[in-house]
């Protein structure tokens, strides 16, 4: 058994954590295909083409734009929102407690941050594909105008890392999952709700809306709806980026510390 | 460090917060030697155990592991080791092979390479039957013997492993202990913690007994039991809540006594000659047992408790 000549060179370490997440997908996937190919068309079938006929009956257009349309980028913003939150909570509290998985990664030459930055690469690479398939459904239901819409991919891929790099981090720390259901409750739901998803800002109370503004999914789905129509404008866009970057980056500094906490005490 | 060294530790300390769970222990271990941390939970061998792993870094003192240090070649290091984590940790929604293939690539070894090395260990460890079968559905020994083989597919030089059997039947610890045999008659370095007596004195050529975070003795499970132990020992249970009764009675009979909750313990050369002085004295106990001094022995001496309370 002895007498290798084992030396670590070779493959970035991250990689080599981003490779058996892809891999454990592959393994694992047939559950979860369904679902995100189903639910958008689901979605926009009962909203867009459900609600979308009430809306065009009572007031027309929203936005310029017919109520399908309006809302379909809008999905592909929450749906990104919605991996990024799925994969990094009860996941992650997994592999560091319940099942430890992490800790026996750490027993490889992978470092605490090799399996952190594999993690967030591999849900940005699921993030990345699910948001390709998104921008082609709703293509199908004929919601984009405009070449902007190639941007829809790394614009969802955003969302989701600006919720999974602080999410991970945060479940990385945690002892139980007690919180995690109150943070959906609280948090995940409401923003789901009212991040100008089903209808535009103007739609809310002027004292409202900084609220609304307040919340990061309100930024991916401006950025969704302008990549979808070709009506961006710089410094707005630029300024939803901004604050998408700022919590991925914050999240990432974030879990370096916790994950390392956790693998090495 | 000399060639024949493969770890190296001095004045080595683990502190969480205020509590001190390893203080300032030393050890060195050969090459091929199969080396044991005997000790009650809480004595510090997890923490311990994972210093030596390259794992967590140490809150003083100093560890050499092959040569290098752990602050800096961590990964380097671990790529050479193997461990055996007391909790399995093992993919329950994977197979069997797949684990082992899976966990292989984060040593970045190539798929045809991962292959061949998950076939000869799922025989090593008498799983090839299993190989395809999902871990949830495995048996408690068998997830071990898999935790083992995982630990081993990259050919470590060393292999570590935390509390390998606890919680396991006696066939599947005897079937998990032949193959540590196996590894060290190949020249794998074994590194054992243990809280199970009989799993040091099989197992280990040397052991360290460690206790609230030091180390109480160091030697071969036999030269440890002749040092602090005499060399029979006569187990005696009386009908009555409290054993300490005794303690003045039977003082006499032995180099020593140790008085348990629910009996008490006689150190002495002749067991049997014991015994009878004993009956001849008109102490009857409800029981007696004359059996040899083990490592169990050494740690009442040393620390006047049980190493399995």
């Amino acid at each position: 058994m002895i007498g290798s000549t084992n030396t670590d060179v070779g493959r970035s370490r991250w990689l080599r954590s981003w490779g058996y997440h892809a891999e454990y997908y592959a393994q694992t996937w047939r559950g979860s295909v369904a679902s995100s190919v189903l639910f958008p068309i689901l979605y926009l079938a009962a909203l867009g083409v459900g609600v979308g006929h009430l809306v065009s009956h009572h007031s027309g257009l929203v936005d310029g734009q017919t109520y399908l349309h309006f809302i379909a980028p809008s999905l592909l913003a929450t749906t990104t929102m919605q991996l990024g939150e799925g994969e990094s909570l009860w996941p992650v509290l997994a592999c560091v407690k319940w099942i430890r998985t992490y800790h026996a990664a750490a027993t490889t030459p992978l470092e605490p941050d090799d399996i952190l930055f594999g993690k967030l690469a591999w849900v940005a690479t699921r993030a990345f594909l699910t948001a390709v398939l998104y921008t082609i459904i709703i293509a199908c239901f004929g919601a984009i105008q405009s070449w902007w819409c190639l941007t829809l991919p790394f614009i969802g891929t955003l969302v989701t890392l600006a919720f999974s790099a602080p999410l991970v981090a945060y479940a990385a720390r945690s002892q139980s999952d007690a919180s995690f259901t109150t943070l959906y409750r609280f948090a995940f739901v409401p923003m789901f709700l009212f991040s100008a998803t089903f209808y535009p800002l103007s739609a809310y109370p002027g004292y409202l809306r900084p609220v609304v503004q307040f919340f990061p999914l309100y930024h991916g789905v401006a950025l969704a709806r302008a990549a979808a129509f070709g009506q961006g404008s710089i410094v707005p866009e630029l300024g939803h980026i901004a604050v998408l970057v700022t919590m991925a980056i914050v999240g990432i500094m974030w879990g370096r510390r916790t994950m390392r906490r956790r693998l090495t005490d | 460090m000399s060639e024949t060294h493969v770890l190296e530790a001095h004045q080595l300390v683990k502190r969480f917060g205020d509590f001190e769970a390893v203080k300032g222990i030393d050890v060195v271990i050969d090459r091929g030697e199969s080396f044991g941390f005997l000790g009650p939970n809480g004595a510090g061998k997890t923490s311990t155990m994972r210093m030596i792993s390259a794992i967590s870094q140490p809150s003083g003192g100093t560890i050499s592991i092959f040569g290098l240090d752990p602050r800096t070649k961590g990964p380097e290091i671990r790529s050479r080791l193997g461990v055996v984590p007391q909790e399995d940790s093992l993919e329950l929604e994977l197979s069997v092979r797949h684990n082992l293939e899976m966990f292989g690539r984060y040593f970045d070894l190539s798929r045809r390479v991962v292959r061949e090395r998950a076939t000869e260990l799922l025989e090593f460890t008498q799983l090839t039957e299993r190989a395809n079968d999902k871990v949830d559905n495995l048996s408690g020994g068998m997830k071990r013997r898999l935790t083992i083989a995982r630990g081993l597919m990259n050919r470590p030089e060393i292999l570590i492993l935390d509390e390998p059997t606890t919680g396991l039947d006696p066939q599947a610890r005897h079937l998990l202990w032949d193959r540590l045999y196996r590894l060290k008659r190949e020249g794998v370095t074994l590194i054992i913690t243990t809280h199970y007596m009989d799993e040091a004195e099989q197992l280990c050529d040397r052991l360290v007994v460690m206790d609230q975070g030091s180390i109480v003795a160091e030697g071969a499970p036999r030269a440890l039991i002749e040092q602090y132990s005499t060399r029979e020992v006569v187990e005696l249970r009386f009908m009555t809540d409290d054993h300490e009764e005794y303690l003045d009675r039977l003082s006499p009979f032995a180099e020593r006594v140790e008085v348990l909750p629910d009996r008490v313990l006689l150190y002495v050369n002749n067991g049997d000659e014991t015994l009878r002085d004993v009956h001849a004295a008109h102490i009857t106990p409800s029981s007696a047992l004359v059996r040899r001094s083990s490592l169990e022995d050494v740690f009442l001496h040393l620390t006047g408790r049980s190493l399995t309370e």
